[in-house]
Order: structure tokens, then sequence, then C-alpha cells
């Protein structure tokens, strides 16, 4: 529907001042204030709201995760209860990956992709506004617990049956937290799915004249490879937990072992999505730190076919190791061997990007730079986290780490070392062109050395505590294990990170409202994002950009004269066909979310009118967009805003 | 009734990086994610038959293979009407798209009505329920999904009919919202009267009563059946111009590319399902 609208240029003015609509269709036009936020259809904002949320979230799993350290701090602790123990950790860890991580990656994927590629927005922009007010109710459905008598979930992250059968977690009358956490994960499971799919149309349609797929930024192609793990991975957690919601409210036996279930399913179902979800959350920051580098270093990015090929191989291959979470559960030995290889294989094109960054940094003039610093503790960390992986990948070694602390500290390796490093160091990098502000390189590399430091504290003891025998997910252990001095260490690393933590956002903060200008670009790097003012305007691109070079804007800083020449013509065509199209402004997106929200709480609540209730706004929403229309209006830039290609803006 | 008809490009759309519309590269993404979808809930299915817990239900003396072929072969046939009603659109033909449309709602109720009569029979006759078995878990949990599908591919359908009638003169968009409201409620009614009365026939027939037993037992319903059929065929004459024609074709096909797989995903399931019982 929209996207009918972006690219119709010859097509009928939509919304035109003359046509009587119904007072319903009456399109929202604030610039600013809270309904231009709740209506918005841009996919800047919507990036934004993304990432603000992502980033409230990633504080609430941290705050969660200090409380699961001090409570092991020190032997038989009593600080909190098992019960609360449980919730912590499964909370920390469904908030950490749904909630903090994906919608962070979400954030850039709106915010940096359709500027990367020359596009004025996404393919669907009013879809691209559900998937994040969905993902807001997903949200809100997974924490609601916290505020009712039954409490948060505490079935752990991957939920395993049968934990979750109403036999285990029903005590009460009312415990409805597996069931908040059923419908909180399906519900963001739609946001997710949906907003893949509008990324997965808009890089591969949207691209601007001459930005052919192997000229495409590497950030934008590891989004298009997350975007198709995402709609292929999803449905299967999704039907898992559908499978389980019908065991849990309508009495099926899908997971009941007492009536044939069998509770190993789904670890297959969880596990065919989990895998997937892995490479969904380390991929996207992989994309930041190929885009970081090569600016970085002065060079372009080593090896790039190879590096976006390794990162499509690193996709296909996470479909088919699943099973290596479950060695343990006696697969046979053919298809432990099979799962072992498969894995091991995913070392491989890992290990070629790896080496194609520093292909990238070789001979380079390396800038030591805030981004630059996160990018390089990536490199270093995610390593390490590789090799405890490829260690796990043999099932007789895994046999004896499974379910210890060692896979604790392995996966913290690859989120945090990995994926959060990745991010808080594209946070550092895009800051400048998202607020037009720049961070101070004292403090910016401040917080780097603190969240190293504290990090490496908390993360490198557990591999130790993991061979020496911990078990995860354990509340209170005995003084005489051996294992008080690492966790004691651990747990003072954990407040180190979280100072580190701390500072970076104070610092964040202070830059947004009292931080020093920046001017446009600068960085002095390569890609179509920069080529714009910051921070940028509503339509992006006062002329749409023709690509000429893999670095685009690289090409376009050193071919002066003929870039101008060609702004001029193009904004002829633009003004010809009536100036720039922008899609208008939604409330039907915010209203449909709202519809899915009430209805997936009050059918939690086993509460079937409001769930009917809440489904009939659902579906009036859906009706009344698609009657709405697209929309859409023009803009008109000046004449300074076409010419201005030097930065002066 | 269009105003252009015949100089669009359906093949091509020179607005994309690939010529390949964004709806129709919206859909196929989608597809590609709803085959996962049924792809987890077949294997579930598959995975329980091969499993079955001591005294699960012989499947083959529960299926009525005849009844299922039938519904089969209806929902293959309004793979085609739906087919006709994109190319009609596709050539500007307004009046031929929406017979075309009404068939294949028509063909797609006719199964969802089987599949109604077959779950309250399995339910009430050969005592097949959704929680006394794993086959009947996976079973209605499966069919039941792909139900729902069709049901929202009815759905759509309907709104693509009702969308139909929008008027060109956007002044009397008001009226057009309001009456197309009203539109889709006789619809929704009609559809639940009309269903209730074929079960209610069937049933009246089976148990030996004929047409009067019928209208004796369910008077209500079949007047409301007879009702709203009639306003349907008011609400549904055209006057006038209408803004739907050629340009829309591309939302057509998009419906249509969903209907398909939904067909698709069916002989799937006819055959791993019940098919796969009489070997």
């Amino acid at each position: 529907m929209d996207a009918a609208a972006q690219s119709h240029f010859t097509g009928k003015e939509a919304g035109h001042a003359v046509e009587k609509r119904p007072w319903i269709f009456t399109r929202p036009t604030a610039q600013t204030g809270l309904i231009s936020w709740l209506t918005t259809v841009d996919h800047k904002r919507v990036g934004l709201m993304y990432g603000i949320s992502a980033l409230i979230f990633f504080l609430i799993g941290g705050i969660e995760a200090l409380i699961i350290r001090v409570q092991l701090a020190v032997p038989n602790n009593t600080f909190i209860s098992h019960q609360v123990y449980n919730e912590m950790f499964t909370m920390h860890a469904t908030t950490m990956i749904f909630l903090a991580v994906m919608p962070l990656s979400a954030a850039f994927f709106n915010y940096i992709m359709p500027l990367q590629i020359g596009a004025r927005d996404v393919a669907f922009p009013r879809l691209n506004g559900f998937a994040f007010w969905v993902f807001l109710a997903g949200a809100i459905i997974l924490n609601v617990g916290w505020f009712v008598k039954s409490g948060a979930p505490d079935a752990g992250w991957f939920g395993y049956a049968p934990l979750t059968s109403k036999a285990f977690s029903n005590e009460f009358r009312a415990d409805m937290s597996t069931d908040l956490w059923v419908m909180g994960l399906q519900v963001l499971g739609v946001s997710s799915i949906v907003g893949s799919m509008n990324f997965i149309v808009t890089i591969i349609n949207m691209r601007a004249p001459g930005m052919t797929m192997m000229r495409v930024p590497v950030f934008t192609w590891m989004t298009l490879i997350v975007a198709f793990l995402i709609i292929l991975s999803f449905p299967a957690i999704t039907i898992a937990l559908v499978e389980l919601m019908m065991d849990r409210s309508f009495g099926t036996n899908f997971f009941e072992v007492s009536n044939g279930g069998l509770p190993i399913l789904w670890q297959h179902l969880f596990w065919v999505f989990g895998h997937p979800e892995v490479y969904i959350l380390i991929l996207p920051a992989m994309g930041i730190v190929s885009e970081i580098l090569p600016t970085f270093s002065r060079k372009p990015l080593f090896g790039y076919p190879i590096v976006v090929f390794s990162g499509a191989a690193i996709g296909f291959l996470g479909f088919g190791v699943w099973s290596h979470h479950m060695f343990t559960t006696g697969m046979g030995t053919v298809a432990t061997a099979a799962f072992s290889l498969a894995t091991m294989a995913i070392a491989v094109p890992t290990g070629v990007k790896m080496f194609n960054w520093i292909g990238t940094m070789w001979n380079g003039h390396l800038q030591m730079r805030t981004p630059m610093m996160f990018a390089l503790g990536f490199l270093w960390m995610f390593m390490i986290g590789g090799f405890s992986g490829v260690m796990h990948s043999a099932a007789p070694a895994d046999a004896q780490q499974q379910d210890s602390y060692f896979v604790v500290a392995h996966f913290h390796y690859v989120l945090i070392g990995g994926a959060v490093f990745g991010l808080l160091a594209g946070i550092h990098y895009w800051f400048p062109l998202i607020f037009g502000r720049q961070v101070s390189e004292f403090w910016g590399k401040l917080s780097f050395w603190i969240i190293f430091v504290g990090f490496n504290a908390t993360f490198f003891p557990m591999h130790f505590l993991g061979l020496n025998g911990m078990p995860r997910r354990t509340a209170v252990y005995d003084g005489n294990m051996g294992w008080n001095s690492a966790n004691m260490l651990a747990t003072i690393g954990s407040f180190i990170l979280a100072i580190g933590v701390g500072v970076y956002f104070v610092v964040m903060l202070y830059t947004y409202f009292k931080g020093e200008k920046s001017r446009r670009d600068p960085w002095d790097a390569r890609t179509l994002e920069w080529s714009i003012p910051n921070p940028p305007p509503a339509y992006n691109f006062a002329v749409t950009p023709t690509v000429h070079a893999r670095d685009a804007f690289w090409y376009e800083k050193h071919h002066k004269e003929e870039i101008a020449r060609e702004k001029l013509a193009h904004a002829k065509e633009d003004e010809a066909h009536g100036g720039v199209h922008m899609p208008s402004q939604s409330w039907f997106p915010l209203m449909t979310a709202i519809g899915l929200l009430t209805a997936s709480l009050f059918f939690v609540n086993h509460h079937m009118t409001g769930a009917i209730a809440g489904a009939a706004i659902l579906v009036l929403g859906v009706i009344l967009w698609a009657f709405e229309g697209p929309g859409g209006y023009h803009v008109h830039p000046s004449k300074d805003e076409i010419n201005d290609t030097d930065g002066k803006h | 009734m269009s105003s252009h008809a015949g100089t669009i490009d359906h093949h091509h759309d020179h607005t994309t990086s690939t010529g390949i519309p964004n709806k129709k590269l919206f859909m196929w993404a989608f597809l590609a994610s709803d085959c996962m979808f049924f792809g987890a809930l077949i294997s579930s299915h598959l995975i329980y038959r091969l499993h079955p817990p001591p005294g699960s239900p012989d499947a083959s003396k529960i299926f009525s293979i005849e009844l299922t072929s039938f519904s089969t072969f209806i929902l293959l046939m309004s793979s085609l009407l739906m087919a006709l009603a994109v190319n009609s659109l596709q050539k500007g033909q307004v009046k031929s798209t929406r017979r075309n449309l009404l068939g294949t709602i028509f063909f797609g109720l006719i199964f969802l009505a089987c599949q109604v009569y077959e779950f309250s029979h399995f339910v009430h006759e050969q005592g097949l329920t959704l929680s006394n078995s794993v086959f009947g878990s996976t079973f209605y949990t499966l069919t039941g999904t792909h139900g729902c599908h069709v049901a929202i591919g009815v759905l759509w359908l309907v709104l693509m009919y009702i969308r139909s009638f929008k008027p060109a003169d956007a002044d009397e968009g008001r009226a057009w919202l309001l009456k197309s409201f009203l539109h889709l409620i006789v619809f929704g009614v009609t559809v639940v009267a009309a269903m209730a009365s074929m079960l209610g026939l069937v049933h009246a027939y089976q148990t030996g009563d004929g047409f009067g037993g019928f209208l004796h037992h369910h008077p209500l319903t079949f007047a409301v059946t007879l009702a709203g059929l009639t306003a349907l065929w008011f609400l549904g004459r055209s006057k006038g111009q209408v803004d739907f024609g050629e340009a829309n074709a591309i939302d057509v096909e998009s419906m249509g590319l969903y209907w398909h797989f939904v067909d698709i995903v069916w002989i799937v399931i006819f055959t791993a399902v019940y098919l796969l019982e009489y070997l």
C-alpha cells in the first residue's frame, strides 16, 4: 500500500486538500509533540523509539543480572529466595535477548539501513510503525508479571517442557507467569517477522540507482541476512509456543508425558529457532564492525565479497546445527556426529571474517577513536567466545560442559563481548549523525575501558567455575566447593561493568543535551548515510543519490563536480514529478497494536469476552488501515539543500 | 468501469530496483515464513504419528475420506476462480472480478463448512477431542490452523469485494465508509446463518426429517439467510464510477498468492494427514 505511494510520483495525488474524507481518515500532520511520535511512519523516528526502549530494557536486564551476582557473591547466601532467583535468570535472559539486543539491532536496521541504500523510507512505512508498537506490546506482556501476584516468568528462557506444564507451574490457581511468557514471545515474534519482511522488501527493491547488490554496504547486507533468518526461524518457536499455549489453555497433549506427549519435541522446535537466533543477535554487530573498521583504518573493507558471502554462509549453516544444544539428550551417534561436524564448519566462515577484519586494518592508518576501541574490543572478545564455542562443538567435551558455568561464560563472551560491544560501537559511531553532537573522546574511551575490565573480570572466572563443576541456574552453593573466590571476583567484576555502562549512558545523555556540535561526516566515512545533514531531514536525501562505487560517499567526495551536475539533473526530475514524496502519518498501526495487546492480556487471564473485544479492535484497526489508503504528500527541498554537498548546512 | 484499461505493465514495476512490485515481494517473503509455520506443525503431527502412545485412536476409522476429498476438490477449484479474478482485474474488468471473487468466497466457505461439519462429527460421533489423545491434539491444531488461514483468506476476499464499490467521487467517501461497514456486517451475519442452515439441513436429511423438518426446527436461521442474501444482492448493485480498477490488480494478485499458497498447504496436509492413514 505504502509502497506504491513511495515511488509513484506519476500517480494520482493522494490526500489533496479538496477531497472530503471521512473524519476518521484525517491524517495526523503534527511534526512535533506526542501525536507526531504516536503516529509516526518515519523510519528514523521508529528507529529511535526502538533504540530508546531497547536501552531501557538493557538497563532493566542489567539490574536483574546484578541481583543474580549479589546472590552468588558468597556461599549459602540468602539475599533472594530460590523462586525470585528463578524469575531473575529467566527474565534477565529473556529481556536481554528479546527486549535489548534484538530491538537495538532493529533500531540500527531502521535508522541506518534506508540511509545506506539511498532510500527515503522503508517499503511499508505504516507497517514499520506497527512492528515497533507490537514490540512494545510484547515487552509489556512479558514484564506484566512483576506487578501481579503470580510473579514474573520463572521457567528459564528456553522454557523446557515439562517445567512449563500446568502441573509444575500452576500451584497457585492464578499462576499465569508462564502464560505471560508464552504470549509475550508470540507477540514479539509477530513484531520481528513483520519488521523483517519490510526490511527484505526495502533492501531488495528500494536501492538508489546504481546501488547493485554487490555495492550494498556490509551492514545492510547483514540486515538482509538477519531478516531472512528471522522470518525463517521465528515460525518454529511460534509453533512451539502455540502448542504449549494449547496445552496450557485447552488441554492438548503436545508436551504432556502422561498422555503420550514428547518433551524432546519442545527442545527441537525451540532450538531450530534458538540457534539461528544466536546469529540474529551477532550478525548485526558484525555488520556494524565491518563499517567501523574501514572508516578508522582509512582503507576499504578487505575482501568485501568474501565478508558478505561468509555472513550468508553463517546464516545458512546456522539452520543445521540446532541439536548441538541437545548433545546430552541421547540423540544417537550419527545425529550427534553430524551436528558436531556442522557446528565446527560454522567456525570457518566466522574465521574468514576475522581475517578479513584484520586484513582491513593491516597497513591502515589506524585512528583510535571510541567506536574503533569498541570494535577492536569486539574482535578480541568475540574471538574468545568463538574459541569456547568450538570447544562445545566436540560432543564429548560438551557432555562435560553442558549446563555448567563454562557455557554461561561462553555465551556471555559472544553476546556481550560480541553483540553488545558491536552495538555500543555503533551507538558511538552513528551518534553524530543521529543527534548532530559528538561524544567526548576522553569519556567515551574511559567508559570503554571500565566496561572492558568489568566484563572480563565478571565472565573470565566463570570458565574456571564451569570446569570446576559449578552448574548454571544455581541460587545457592556450599562454601567448600572451591567456587568462592571466582564467584566473588565475578560479582565485583559485574559491578565494575555496571559502572562502565553507567558512565557510557551518562556521557551519552550529557552529549545529547550539552555535547559539542558535530560537523557533517566527522569520521570522514565511506557510506551514503554520511552524505546528508545531521541530524537528517525527514526526507533523508534532498536528491536521490546515484551510486557509482561500493564506498558510495567516498566516491562522491572525490568526484564533486560530477555529483553536483547529477544532483541538479535529478532535482529537476523530482520537481517534474511533483517533488519529494513523503508517506502520511497514521493512527492505525498504533490502534491495531493496542488491539493485539488487549486481546493478549485478556486471553492470558482466560477472560474470553475481553480477548474477543481486543481482537475486534485489532480487526477494525486493520480494516481502517486498509481503507485509509497509503496517503502521502510532497515536499520541495530548497535550492540550498539540493546544492549542499560540502557539509556547511 | 475502470477509467484506464490495459495501460499498466503487470509484470514489471519500473519504480522498484528489481521490477518486482513491493507488495508481491512482501507476500513471497511472508509465504516463505508461513512455510516454516506449517512445516513445524506438520512435523509435529508426523512425529507423534510415529510415536503413538498406547490406546491411540485408529485414524482411518475416524476419517471420512469421501467428505474430505470433496472439500479438497472444492478448495482447489476455488484457486481457479481466484486466478480468474486476478486476470479480470488486470484487464480492468471490475464486474467480472467481483463475480470471480464471490465465487472464490463461496468455495472457500464450502470448504470451511465441511471442516466445521467434520470437526463436530469427529467430536460428537467419533469421540475424538482436542485433549483425549495426542492424535486429537495434533490433528485439530494442524487442520484448525489451516482452517484459520482459509477463514482469514475469506475475510480478506470479502473486504476486497466490498472495497471494489468505493465510489470514484471522493465526496461520497463518508457514506461509502458507513455502507461498507454495513456491507461487512451483513456479509458476516449471512455467512454464519447460511452455514448454520446448511448444517441444519444436512442434519435434517440425515435424521430423515427432510426440508420440512429443517424449516420446523430452524425457521429463524433460514429466514436470516434469505434476508441476508437479499440484502447482499441490494448492496452488491453498483451505480456510477468506482475507484477500483487495473491499478488495484496488484492487491488482488497478492491476495491470490496467499490463497493459492493456502491451497497448496492443504494438498500437503491432505496427503500427510489423511491419505497416509490409508496406506
